[in-house]
């Protein structure tokens, strides 16, 4: 790592929050209660898909206890964030086995759930469909016949209606046709990524209480207050100043917590409760059933390359696998497919991904955003065509990764601010002992292998992407961070506390982040997701120290009897720069400097930094050309598994993940990233799956069932490596990277399989029974 | 529901109360006493986020009644920090980044806990089975081990 100049940035500094998440006293909107407040249970349809001919709430109502009772026709509100396709309880129809049909808000739990057992629901059950592919096709059962009449982000996404495409997002870049005829080999291949879940420990929970006179407050366990806040007021038709969005700490999101989920119906039952607060807390199988989850992706990838191994060309098809809605999803399959080719340079491409309703439980956001499951393919393909080539698959990756001077396939040309993937790749390679082979297990039954694969990741947000922070200097000389971001584990507070420190240049025991945001005090900031809250929050608060520091410039500077272009700042003091004894404490002119004789000065003093994406644009609806990338985060992994040939049971030996950080501002939580994000990725790579029934209903929608890592199924290394070629607009040249060590842990592991045991996986999770299935199938061959 | 008296001692102190039938533990503990360290993440003890120490024992707390914690002693995160000085092992939860979002964090405690009151030098492999049970989607897990191994060290070193 560099040579730091820093007192506070790239350090190994601990989370503030340490200690109140050690003892328990961290409170959690699980943990939250109100005087007054009920308590809400959810119907859900038993049915993948079905008419609901008649609901009777009769029985329900009778019980003691219950205040409100709601079904979806009570109801006609549309939501979402991209494309407004939800309901808060289903209405006429009920589109997946899971959603939610009826709520009841009851004095305890118990009589909510008594009273959602006695609710009568008739339904006649209407033809799913459940295959993305199967629902592309002219004959196939519609999910949302009225898809023309809802309302989406427009020139941005292109719904059709009269089928079950929500979005088609085309890349084309050079010519397909003549790239395929400049190659002497051309591979084809198709792969599936199953759904999966997030699993935050703490689930999905929000309170919210409808005040009288139009105004609502809402806690909840989200990573978007402002986002929860925008959308709750373009769906209940209130102004923005009507609604109060409070997030305390929050157990886990991973991507499943942004946007808009159980707020609403926690708004509705309050108001149709006479505004008594109501708490809504998801149940495990509610946030595995009823919640969003990560999408389904088949993928079919074409490859040309010539005979010296330089792609030519690649045409791929992604099919999303939506589920019932599809108001975030859009967005997945449009920022997959901007990512979808790698980070190759190709010449000639063209891919289109489709976003595909089905009857099953709906995809959103999930860490990686899509890049998990196009790149599970691209880069399963690109060992693949290597091994056709006969060339060394690092070596195929090293002579195609993008350089400074090549075009990205939406037109973007590299620039030496990107990055670099080559130092990544040559980082993970060699510290696995790439290019020799494993040591041989000494047990007869394990076979090792190595296996590499390549990532990149850029932020999926809107052009206009922005955020802000505010400063607060305090009586004693301290300071209060205030932003809308929220730091639901990944560690960005401890980031923005010591960029604060280092910018304000005072003790960083002096700074506190606000943990609890709160859209009535904190500024305003889009939504904390994408790996870009470090990145932009990060300027937002050296600019906002930046103000603060004029500020103390000008009160200083009559103070001390100078002009301002004569101060200078040092360990919580103004001074004068050429006599540096000559020098005022800021507790002294945080709140206004006081003369002797008792005349004052200045004024509290109050920062305000904000920022905004800048050269974004729109991708051009038939070509996809355009810039949708802040900023492109690189990196590789490689790993060495061993596999035991008669359980298929996989362990992995080691892990070593190269990302360029552009700067690495925190170690210690860049380190925890990664090895969290590692595991997780291990997760989709291995374990974990939705299963469905023949009637679309899921298998395994509980932890009994659908088993994510623990303890004993980690690596036994992970080698966390950070390159740093600074990104010249990241705040001290740092790019964002949390999502990004989960991305393409399933490729590396699939080649490492491949490597181990001539196997081409195409599917994952590559689970213990399909690799039995594999071996036992290539011993019949 | 039927309701019964029950008397036990929690975190040290002597609690009383009448709890329906059903009550779960962690339900009275939550509830009743406000200690709502301990989480609920699944309500079917396969997540590990309700751990509490049952005479020394770590149990999930959501499939334990109330009625059956009467006549004993419970520990909760919340008696983990001696007069306001954090323990060993919650210190080096913080410094070895063994917390993201912290939800999993008072059950992994109270598992390491009673890991090391009966076995004040434990293996790496003895560590990462004692936590089997509390499941994290943080961490991945490396840093609470590291935690553990370091609390373990330096409570030895203090006896």
């Amino acid at each position: 790592m560099s040579e730091d100049k820093y007192r506070y940035v790239g350090q190994s500094v601990a989370r503030e929050d340490g200690p109140e998440k050690a003892t328990g006293a961290a409170r959690y909107t699980h943990d939250l209660s109100f005087a007054g407040m009920l308590h809400a249970a959810i119907l859900k349809s038993p049915h993948a898909s079905a008419k609901i001919v008649r609901i009777d709430t009769t029985k329900a109502q009778a019980v003691p206890g219950v205040r409100a009772v709601l079904t979806g026709g009570a109801l006609t509100y549309r939501l979402g964030i991209y494309l407004r396709d939800k309901q808060i309880l289903a209405n006429g129809i009920v589109r997946y086995q899971g959603e939610a049909v009826a709520a009841v808000a009851a004095e305890t739990l118990d009589a909510a759930r008594k009273a959602v057992s006695l609710i009568e629901v008739e339904y006649a059950p209407r033809p799913a469909v459940l295959d993305a592919r199967q629902a592309m096709k002219k004959d196939a059962p519609l999910v949302h016949a009225d898809l023309g009449s809802y309302d989406f982000m427009k020139g941005v996404f292109a719904p059709q209606p009269g089928t079950n495409i929500a979005h088609h997002q085309k890349i084309r870049a050079g010519n397909l046709e003549e790239g395929f005829r400049g190659s002497d080999l051309v591979h084809e291949a198709s792969f599936m990524t199953a759904p999966v879940q997030h699993v935050p420990l703490e689930t999905h929970a929000v309170i919210a209480q409808a005040l009288p006179g139009g105004r609502t407050e809402v806690w909840t366990s989200s990573q978007s207050p402002y986002m929860v806040r925008h959308l709750l007021a373009l769906t209940f038709g209130l102004p923005h100043q009507a609604i109060r969005v409070h997030v305390p700490y929050v157990g886990g999101g991973f991507g499943g917590k942004a946007g808009l989920h159980l707020e609403p119906l926690a708004i509705v039952l309050s108001r149709a409760a006479g505004g008594r607060p109501v708490k809504v807390v998801a149940t495990r199988e509610e946030e595995f059933n009823t919640l969003p989850s990560r999408q389904g992706l088949h993928s079919t990838i074409k490859i040309g390359v010539t005979q010296d191994g330089s792609i030519q060309a690649l045409q791929a098809t992604y099919v999303w696998d939506a589920g019932a809605y599809a108001d975030y999803g859009v967005n997945v399959g449009r920022a997959a497919a901007y990512s979808g080719a790698g980070p190759y340079a190709i010449p000639h491409c063209a891919i289109d991904s489709y976003v595909v309703y089905t009857n099953k439980v709906f995809g959103t956001a999930y860490r990686g955003f899509g890049h998990l499951e196009v790149l599970w393919a691209v880069e399963r393909a690109i060992d693949q065509v290597a091994h056709k080539l006969g060339m060394d698959p690092y070596e195929f990756r090293m002579k195609n990764l993008l350089k400074a001077g090549d075009r990205t396939i939406t037109g973007e040309t590299v620039t030496p601010g990107h990055g670099r993937p080559d130092l990544c790749l040559e980082a993970a390679a060699k510290e696995i002992g790439w290019g020799t082979q494993s040591v041989p297990s000494s047990d007869p039954r394990k076979v090792r292998g190595k296996g590499l694969a390549c990532l990149h990741k850029a932020p999926a947000m809107p052009t206009y992407t922005s955020c802000s922070a505010i400063i607060k200097l305090d009586e004693d000389g301290g300071a209060d961070v205030l932003v809308s971001g929220v730091d639901y584990g990944q560690g960005t507070y401890t980031t923005l506390r010591q960029i604060a420190a280092e910018e304000l240049k005072i003790q960083i025991e002096r700074v506190h982040v606000i943990n609890d945001c709160d859209t009535a005090f904190t500024p305003y900031d889009w939504q904390t997701v994408a790996s870009r809250f470090s990145f932009m929050g990060g300027n937002a608060v050296i600019e906002a120290a930046k103000d603060c520091l004029h500020q103390l410039k000008a009160t200083a500077a009559l103070a001390l009897k100078v002009r301002p272009d004569e101060i200078d700042f040092q360990d919580g003091f103004a001074l004068v720069a050429t006599e540096p004894l000559r020098r005022v404490p800021y507790k002294d002119l945080a709140l206004g400097y006081t003369f002797q004789n008792g005349s004052s000065v200045g004024g509290p003093v109050i920062g305000h930094g904000r920022y905004i994406a800048t050269g974004l644009t729109h991708l051009d609806l038939a070509t996809g050309q355009g810039r949708p990338a802040q900023f492109w985060t690189y990196g590789a992994h490689a790993v060495e598994i061993e596999v035991d040939t008669e359980t298929g049971e996989v362990e992995v030996l080691k892990v070593a993940t190269a990302l360029d950080a552009g700067k690495v501002l925190n170690p210690l939580q860049c380190r925890g990233q990664v090895v969290g994000g590692v595991v997780q990725g291990l997760g989709s790579a291995l374990w974990e799956g939705f299963l469905f029934s023949e009637d679309g209903r899921l298998q395994n929608g509980s932890f009994t069932d659908y088993k994510i890592p623990t303890s004993k199924d980690v690596p036994h290394e992970i080698v966390p490596i950070f390159i740093e070629s600074p990104q010249p607009d990241g705040p001290y040249g740092a790019r964002g990277l949390a999502e990004h060590p989960m991305i393409s842990i399933p490729s590396a592991v699939g080649n490492a399989l491949y490597n181990a045991l001539k196997i081409d996986f195409d599917s994952i999770p590559i689970t213990a029974e399909r690799i039995q299935q594999g071996i036992a199938a290539r011993s019949r061959a | 529901m039927s309701l019964h008296p029950i008397r036990l001692t929690v975190n040290g102190k002597p609690e009383e109360a009448t709890v329906p039938a059903g009550m779960t533990l962690l339900e009275f503990l939550r509830e009743r006493l406000f200690l709502t360290g301990a989480k609920e993440g699944c309500g079917a003890g396969e997540c590990g986020a309700c751990t509490v120490l049952l005479d020394g024992n770590p149990v999930t707390s959501c499939l334990v009644l109330a009625v059956e914690a009467a006549g004993r002693e419970v520990r909760t995160v919340e008696g983990e920090a001696q007069e306001g000085d954090l323990s060993a092992l919650q210190r080096a939860f913080i410094e070895e980044g063994a917390i993201q979002c912290g939800f999993c964090t008072p059950g992994m405690i109270l598992s390491a806990r009673a890991l090391l009151t009966r076995n004040p030098d434990p293996t790496a492999a003895e560590i990462v089975e004692a936590i089997a049970g509390n499941l994290c989607r943080c961490t991945g897990y490396e840093a609470i081990v590291a935690a553990i191994h370091r609390a373990a060290k330096e409570e030895r070193s203090r006896q």
